[in-house]
């Protein structure tokens, strides 16, 4: 499978996708002005590993902020991995949040709530 | 009028308005179109002001977040008062710095129509606890559908839950079709 890395700028997150050498993250900054723009190529990657997924898969979420248009793909990227869990594979999401951030927490407290995989919360600091 | 006299008038404003700013601590005021590079500026503008005045992380944070999404609904909602300039989004963006809390007030132009249903929208929400703010988010972000515009209908939401303070706004009618739309997000310094 093709590997996705996106260096992140200003306004949209990095993101490394390699079933190979089994990385999945996304970390940074997103509030793309176009949210549909820039994750289609990502959800598109995702459909397409969902139908050989790796016996484990981690995927980790280090972001600084997102805006509520993100927050929605988010989900989005959530719901096709629970969709990989239904079909027999592990998945853990490592929901990385900065020791300022307790509403980065929340955020992945509220997606936990939502959707029907492992979640694994790594506090950081500067 | 003579020249003289108007340019005396104007520089009378500029220094009013320069005197108003500094009584009532105002950082940054902007009226024009809100795009996604002026959201970019201005957040980096005041994120870099907030680290200088060495505000605590979590406010700083707070700020950026509230700013993007006040901006961002400015960019994505606000009507115009022509139908000439249907394309072009834009609004009043006013932030102060307070003892107590930093205040964001935005402002644009919405049709009269839509006044009844955001009206609800805010109402609700500001009825709503830290409990209550959190499974409407839930129960939103499922149901709703990215719209043309790239909203998720969360904004509003998002903003009280971080805020944890009151959504206060204000409607001005302009005419019969639009009016002036003014929301206040205020974020407390001392948490």
């Amino acid at each position: 499978m093709d590997v996705i890395n996106i260096q992140g700028t200003d306004d949209t997150p990095n993101v490394i996708l390699d079933k190979a050498s089994g990385q999945f993250e996304i970390s940074g900054r997103s509030l793309p002005e176009d949210v549909n723009m820039f994750y289609e190529p990502i959800l598109d990657w995702i459909d397409q590993y969902s139908e050989d997924p790796n016996d484990h898969t981690e995927f980790n979420f280090k972001l600084e902020y997102f805006n509520t248009a993100s927050s929605k793909v988010i989900l989005d990227i959530l719901l096709k991995f629970e969709e990989i869990v239904e079909n027999g594979k592990e998945v853990v999401i490592k929901w990385h949040y900065h020791e300022d951030e307790e509403d980065m927490l929340e955020a992945g407290e509220e997606y936990s709530d939502i959707v029907e995989i492992p979640f694994d919360y790594v506090l950081y600091t500067d | 009028m003579s020249r003289e006299i108007e340019s005396h008038r104007f520089l009378d404003f500029a220094y009013q308005l320069y005197k108003t700013m500094k009584t009532n601590e105002i950082n940054l005021v902007y009226e024009g179109e809100v795009t996604q590079d002026i959201t970019k500026t201005f957040t980096s503008l005041t994120e870099r002001n907030m680290a200088k005045s060495e505000e605590s992380n979590q406010v700083q944070r707070k700020v950026f977040n509230v700013m993007v999404e006040c901006l961002q609904n400015i960019s994505k909602h606000a009507d115009t008062l022509s139908d000439d300039d249907e394309d072009e989004r834009r609004g009043i963006v006013m932030v102060s710095r307070g003892e107590e809390s930093y205040k964001i007030i935005t402002g644009n132009v919405i049709r009269n129509a839509k006044i009844p249903g955001l009206k609800e929208s805010l109402e609700h929400i500001n009825s709503l606890d830290k409990a209550g703010l959190s499974s409407l988010y839930k129960q939103q972000i499922v149901e709703s559908k990215i719209s043309e515009k790239g909203g998720a209908g969360l904004g509003l939401i998002d903003i009280a839950k971080k805020t944890g303070s009151k959504l206060s706004y204000q409607f001005k009618e302009l005419n019969e079709e639009v009016s002036f739309f003014i929301l206040t997000s205020t974020i407390n310094r001392n948490r």
